[in-house]
């Protein structure tokens, strides 16, 4: 479970969001929800613990994430905007790396699953936008952590794309895991939970 | 964990086969360029030799620095290194190890052929070799932390040096003083363990200084 406390942010002087407190709980899906540049991103990084919050804490089961950052990243998959994905090396190198434990069928099935079969010896830089990020995607397909941070993980990605995408994040749900989530399109999620971050007037 | 960052590190590098090429071009240059301008005397080429061979290393070192968390950083895998669950000094150490393997080790394989260029004998040519074997990748643990301060800005290169190469001065003296200590057949030991302890000192603390930098670089 995923506590945050009281968080304030600020950026350049200007407050971008105060007192915002919010739990996630096993099999939810939080939206943070907001205009562009509301922080959204800013509030993204704090729960990975990428950045420090001007005021407040995050707490993973309990624990403050400054004391239990290792045990905190172990449940942890987070994508940016950056995906981090290697492009001189194939979709493949680049998922062996991520995810080492299992066999290497799932990492092929993980790809077939975001329709990169044929394409995973191709070093990444020759790909199209989509295809890139659809390389980081196929984490999702791997990844055995509890919480996912996922910064606007839709971008770039084609209609068949984000249906197949919003279905993997339900089954994550479904099987306890929590998902944390920017976008601004539409999500076809009946319990999907938004957190709206509103600019504060000063 | 630190073994597949490693291996993934150097598997990244060998595919740009570029990046590790150049800093070494830029050493054999810079060592071809002073028998030119000086003129071919042996004499005043052996005794100049310890000064050129260290200054070219640290610079050609210092070349390749800023790659050793730039593209980790604009492509998003410094972050993810950052979320790994293992402590990040860690992550540090395997990243700055892979990097010396790909600039600091090929110096250490072209010595022969600088010893060659400014006319050092064999004894010189072998102090020289542990020099640059003990001094490579102090250079590299001193220059970890620069990066990882100066990683999130946009021309970071000259404020890079500014950083590092003061820091460098110490080695810099100590090496260049074996070498010539070599040169007179003097013994070197007392030199070395210097060096041997520069470089266990820079890697013991440099990894801890390199992830504080960076969890400030990277908000």
């Amino acid at each position: 479970m995923l506590d945050a406390i009281n968080l304030t942010c600020v950026r350049d002087d200007r407050v971008l969001f105060s007192e915002l407190s919010f739990s996630v709980r096993p099999g939810e899906m939080v939206q943070i929800a907001g205009k562009n540049g509301a922080g959204k991103t800013s509030l993204l990084r704090i729960l990975a613990g990428l950045a420090q919050a001007e005021d407040g804490e995050v707490k993973w089961q309990g624990e403050t994430l400054s004391r239990a950052r290792e045990h905190y990243h172990q449940d942890l998959l987070w994508l940016g905007h950056q995906p981090g994905i290697k492009t001189v090396l194939t979709a493949f190198e680049n998922l062996s790396f991520y995810h080492t434990q299992g066999a290497e069928s799932l990492r092929w099935q993980a790809l077939t699953e975001v329709g990169l079969l044929g394409f995973e010896d191709v070093p990444v830089h020759q790909l199209s936008a989509g295809q890139q990020r659809r390389v980081a995607l196929a984490r999702l397909w791997l990844s055995a952590h509890k919480l996912w941070i996922l910064d606007e993980p839709f971008t770039a990605i084609d209609a068949a794309g984000v249906e197949k995408l919003t279905h993997q994040l339900l089954r994550h749900t479904e099987n306890g895991g929590m998902v944390i989530l920017t976008t601004h399109q539409p999500l076809a999620v009946d319990n999907l939970r938004q957190i709206h971050l509103q600019e504060k007037r000063a | 964990m630190m073994r597949r960052i490693f291996l993934h590190e150097l598997r990244v590098v060998f595919r740009k086969g570029a990046e590790i090429a150049n800093p070494l071009w830029f050493f054999l240059i810079v060592i071809t360029l002073f028998p030119l301008g000086i003129g071919p005397e042996p004499q005043l080429l052996a005794r100049i030799a310890p000064g050129v061979i260290w200054v070219a290393a640290l610079l050609a070192s210092l070349l390749a620095m800023d790659r050793l968390f730039r593209d980790d950083f604009q492509d998003g895998s410094l972050e993810q290194l950052m979320l790994l669950p293992i402590p990040l000094p860690m992550v540090v150490l395997a990243k700055v190890t892979a990097h010396w393997v790909v600039t600091g080790l090929p110096l250490l394989i072209l010595s022969p052929l600088a010893a060659l260029l400014l006319g050092l004998d064999f004894y010189a040519w072998k102090v020289m070799a542990l020099t640059l074997l003990l001094g490579t990748p102090t250079l590299s643990f001193l220059g970890a932390p620069g990066v990882g301060l100066t990683v999130g800005l946009r021309r970071s290169g000259v404020l890079l040096s500014l950083l590092v190469l003061p820091l460098t001065i110490p080695l810099l003296i100590f090496a260049t003083a074996a070498m010539d200590a070599a040169s007179m057949h003097l013994p070197v030991d007392g030199y070395m363990a210097i060096l041997g302890a520069f470089l266990a000192a820079s890697a013991t603390l440099s990894p801890f200084a390199t992830a504080a930098a960076l969890r400030v670089s990277v908000q």
